[in-house]
């Protein structure tokens, strides 16, 4: 490999199994596409490592287009933790719904170089195109289960609002590009005479925040969240909650703090309003849903409003925070949609609230685990969820944001409820009817491990992550 | 004294639980047994404590301190003085009790419930002798879980919506106090360059005057609710009805003297100016509590329920002792502490033997009990005499060290004039309230002719309930008699976290 394609290691790695995949996808056996998730998984644990190797380097390619540096290579950790316990889940989860195939670990796989792209980006042309990949890989695999209704109808939404989204998203970078002359991350703002002196680039600004409102699912762009949660096939809607959601963050991150560092005062403001409205309304909506989905779908809502948070809050330990947030996020969301994801009453998923009515009793370690996870959701201590909202909090109570600090953890109180009440019917309640058990999976079981691994891992020892967390957010912040 | 005492009394009844994990489901008896050894150790293992400690030193006795996340300033330091060691010995002395007390009450997972309550019991000590403020945030909200779990699955009727009630009023508070353990630290940091969560070294800290009335607040809202205080007092009904009743003993005994603690431990050192502000305040709110929940005890038709109601009244008592700031006042607090645990904790197990019997807790569906159960009988009249506070018995000695307290507190308010005697006049009253509560209480259930034919022939008290009680009335006893060990104790920390205060309030 030549020096200058180093950098993207990750990403050539995650591409180069994809291709792969699509060959080995033509080759006998028709049936049982199992060995391909393996050679997938593989692929992205060997660009995980390639990414842990490249800490400390700094470089770029193509032009200065891609680039490479600890922020980038810290959510391409990221993302390929939650790839790669996305593909332990699927294995078995496929399976079981008769829906194994070829296209979808290749589609899987694609959504991820997307999603490492958008980390990778230096350049808007490159965040839009990873954007794109990543979405429309997913609005696929959100309707993989084409017999299901829900699953089309889950396809259909995020496909349409996601393309409206991103509509808005090409938009603001023609009008960047008007004002400024190029759609270089790091030569818009020298370019540009500040936000108001250019109403342009004010719109243009204002038009990117649309659509990355809609990949992060911040209020008011949330709507499509619930639907698409729901519907889509559980393995995928864990890699729509975590990988893209760190993607949309990456990109987010790396535009407000390094392209638009000069009006940092106006969007803090304006993303205070947009980060109280995301969590209190993601919360009070979760309280009224009896499918575990759906609730989690409105719960990953309220989550974006901590995680903005710690945007709103800056500096290095708001910022660290917030991709030290979306790491334990993303253990902790895939860790409670992977043990929904095993659980199936008869031959459909388990997604009510009824149908976990004395799981405790039945299988105590399995609801153990998913409460585990739901208390790191809550953000109960020793759990990683504590010390991600004790770090994007704290940020906000240092940068004198006091008020906000107090809303969030109103609303953590607040949260409580819905999460404890699927304890509740876990280990308070009698099974009724038909009794759910989990499937017997290894890989799906495996993949809960090392989620609740990194759970505890980031909750009794954050300090390591977090100094990293802070190291990798020094080159936004220079 | 050598080697992580405090860690080992701590963490031993976690260590418990995690090998019960390991043991075969259906082996109640051994799982029983096997908890309540655990605890009983770490009983054994606590008196070392109290062996080793020096109690004419005021400061932290048995510290131990490890860097933990030395970036943010975070240690491991554990420390215990006067006023912490006390209720330590209280936990360790109730938890195997109230283990010992649920061997016929839980049959349902007994495994989980051991479990459960051992975790408690580590949540409990770790809060009593944390002194790092994220070590202390940690175990304070870490063991609201297995009181919820032991609430919610091993508790009465209505224990869904009691537990649900008990986790979200505990939460909503000790969130906020999240929010100002995090601005005392920042504010500390930015004000002395030194980033830490250490107790002892924020104590040394004194926050401007607005930030103060603000952090004390955020602090004490979180402590009211536990305690709890008048008006934040609703869940504590709910919760200690619908749990089982060795849940009922350690949540009177131990859990409510963790805000009782706090208000000690955090709130008058870190923010003594604004604590004084707010003690006009603090002492309204008591003594509604006194005169209300002596009140509402009195109507209650469930002995359950008219008991913690009276947990009510008595922690009026202790948190106006804390806030005379007078010695008598503060000792005395601590004392009837420890005084509520031994009575409260003990009513709770005699209610839950009658419980086991007749499975009803209905004041009028007894009466006569004396001639049916007299052994019963007997250890209900000392104990309720011991609530209501009878001269010779511990309830005396705590509430007339708080009584004195609050004359001295008024004494030594001149200016306030004769008003100032009304303080500690209403809470007089409070006694004499306890007084008719109790007693109407014990007169319905115990005296008179056996009315209700399903009392007559009630087996009297069994040898593990003897096992059970007599402990608790041993110490009933002997702190009636003979309060010194007890009080001299916790005299030097008290007198050094007055001085403290004042110096830091600029009271001469």
């Amino acid at each position: 490999m030549s020096a200058a394609l180093v950098p993207l290691a990750p990403l050539l790695l995650v591409a180069a199994t994809a291709g792969l995949l699509i060959v080995l996808d033509l080759l006998p056996p028709r049936e049982g596409k199992g060995h391909l998730g393996v050679v997938a998984l593989a692929g992205v644990v060997a660009a995980l490592a390639g990414a842990l190797t490249l800490w400390g380097r700094e470089g770029r390619a193509f032009g200065g287009m891609l680039l490479l540096d600890n922020f980038a290579v810290f959510l391409d950790v990221v993302i390929c933790y939650a790839a790669a316990l996305v593909l332990l889940l699927s294995m078995d989860y496929l399976r079981r719904n008769g829906m194994e195939s070829g296209e979808y670990y290749i589609l899987v796989l694609l959504a991820t170089l997307g999603m490492m792209l958008m980390a990778q980006a230096a350049d808007l042309i490159v965040i839009f195109l990873a954007l794109e990949l990543m979405s429309l890989s997913l609005y696929v695999l959100a309707g993989l289960f084409r017999g299901r209704l829900t699953s089309a109808e889950s396809s259909m939404k995020y496909f349409l609002l996601g393309a409206f989204a991103t509509g808005f998203f090409v938009y603001g970078i023609a009008l960047i590009y008007g004002a400024t002359g190029t759609t270089a991350l790091d030569r818009i703002a020298a370019a540009s005479g500040g936000l108001q002196r250019d109403p342009l680039l004010l719109i243009g600004f204002g038009l990117l925040l649309v659509g990355f409102g809609f990949k992060i699912s911040s209020v008011p762009f949330h709507m499509w969240v619930p639907d698409v949660y729901e519907g889509a096939p559980t393995s995928v809607t864990a890699l729509i909650a975590t990988g893209s959601k760190a993607a949309g963050f990456a990109a987010l991150l790396r535009v407000l703090f390094s392209t638009f560092k000069v009006a940092q005062p106006d969007w803090a403001l304006l993303l205070w309003v947009v980060a109280v409205l995301t969590m209190t309304l993601g919360n009070v909506i979760a309280i009224a849903q009896s499918n575990l989905k759906r609730m989690l779908a409105y719960s990953s809502i309220a989550h974006v409003g901590y995680m903005l948070v710690g945007v709103v809050a800056g500096g290095a330990l708001g910022a660290g925070g917030v991709l030290f947030y979306l790491l334990m996020y993303t253990f902790t969301t895939v860790g409670a949609f992977g043990a929904i994801l095993l659980l199936e009453r008869g031959r459909q998923e388990a997604v009510e609230l009824d149908d976990y009515a004395g799981l405790a009793a039945r299988h105590p370690l399995l609801a153990l685990t998913l409460a585990l996870f739901l208390l790191s959701l809550v953000g109960m201590p020793p759990t990683a969820g504590f010390a991600g909202k004790f770090y994007v909090f704290g940020a906000a109570i240092r940068s004198g944001y006091i008020w906000l600090a107090v809303i969030a953890v109103l609303n953590s109180a607040v949260a409580a409820y819905y999460y404890l009440r699927v304890v509740v019917y876990m280990y308070m309640r009698e099974a009724e009817g038909v009794p759910t058990r989990p499937a017997p999976s290894f890989a799906g079981r495996l993949a809960l491990g090392v989620a609740l691994w990194g759970v505890f891992q980031l909750g009794l020892m954050p300090a390591p992550v977090l100094d990293l967390a802070q190291a990798a957010v020094a080159p936004l912040l220079r | 004294m050598t080697g992580p005492l405090l860690s080992a009394v701590t963490f031993l009844p976690a260590l418990g639980a995690l090998l019960l994990a390991l043991f075969p489901r259906g082996r109640a008896a051994l799982v029983r047994w096997f908890a309540f050894l655990v605890a009983a150790a770490a009983f054994a293992v606590s008196l070392l404590l109290y062996v080793g400690f020096d109690a004419a030193r005021a400061d932290y006795q048995f510290e131990e301190r490890l860097s933990w996340m030395p970036s943010f300033g975070i240690s491991y330091h554990l420390g215990i003085d006067g006023i912490s060691l006390l209720l330590v010995l209280l936990t360790t002395f109730l938890s195997p009790l109230a283990l010992l007390s649920s061997w016929r009450a839980v049959e349902d997972r007994v495994k989980e419930f051991s479990m459960s309550m051992l975790l408690l019991e580590t949540g409990i000590l770790g809060v009593f002798v944390s002194l790092d403020l994220f070590l202390f945030y940690i175990f304070w909200e870490a063991m609201l879980i297995p009181m919820y779990l032991i609430i919610g699955v091993w508790g009465g009727p209505a224990r869904i919506y009691a537990a649900i009630k008990f986790i979200l009023y505990t939460l909503t508070g000790s969130v906020l106090m999240l929010v100002g353990i995090l601005a005392l630290y920042f504010q500390h940091g930015a004000a002395t360059g030194t980033y830490t969560f250490d107790l002892p070294i924020l104590a040394r800290y004194v926050a401007p005057g607005g930030s103060q009335v603000w952090l004390f607040l955020a602090f004490a809202l979180a402590f009211a609710i536990k305690v709890p205080m008048f008006p934040f007092h609703t869940w504590l009904p709910d919760a200690h009805v619908e749990a089982p009743t060795a849940g009922s003993v350690i949540l009177a005994g131990v859990l409510l003297k963790m805000g009782t603690y706090g208000f000690l431990r955090f709130c008058l050192p870190l923010f003594p100016q604004a604590s004084l502000t707010f003690v006009p305040w603090i002492f309204l709110l008591s003594l509604v509590g006194i005169v209300y929940g002596a009140w509402v005890s009195m109507v209650q038709p469930d002995l359950k329920k008219l008991v913690a109601y009276s947990s009510v009244s008595h922690l009026g008592f202790v948190v106006l002792g804390l806030f005379t700031l007078t010695p008598q006042g503060i000792v005395g607090g601590i004392i009837q502490m420890v005084n509520h645990g031994l009575s409260t904790g003990a009513l709770f197990l005699l209610v839950g033997i009658l419980y086991e019997r007749r499975h009803t807790r209905l004041i009028a569906e007894f009466g006569g009990l004396w001639k049916a159960i007299p052994a019963f009988s007997v250890l209900f009249m000392i104990i309720s005499l011991s609530s209501l506070g009878l001269p010779g018995l511990n309830g005396f000695v705590g509430e007339f060290l708080i009584l004195v307290g609050a004359f001295a507190w008024a004494s030594g308010l001149p200016a306030a004039g004769p008003l100032a005697y009304l303080v500690p006049v209403l809470a007089t009253s409070g006694v004499i309230f306890a007084a008719v509560y109790l007693l109407w209480m014990y007169q319905r259930v115990c005296f008179g002719e056996i009315t209700n034919e399903a009392n007559r022939g009630l087996p009297d008290l069994t040898g593990r309930e003897w096992a059970v009680l007599v402990p608790v009335l041993i110490f009933i006893v002997w702190i009636g008699v003979y309060p010194r060990p007890f009080t001299g104790m916790t005299e030097a920390s008290v007198q050094a976290l007055i001085a403290q205060v004042q110096a830091k309030a600029g009271i001469h």
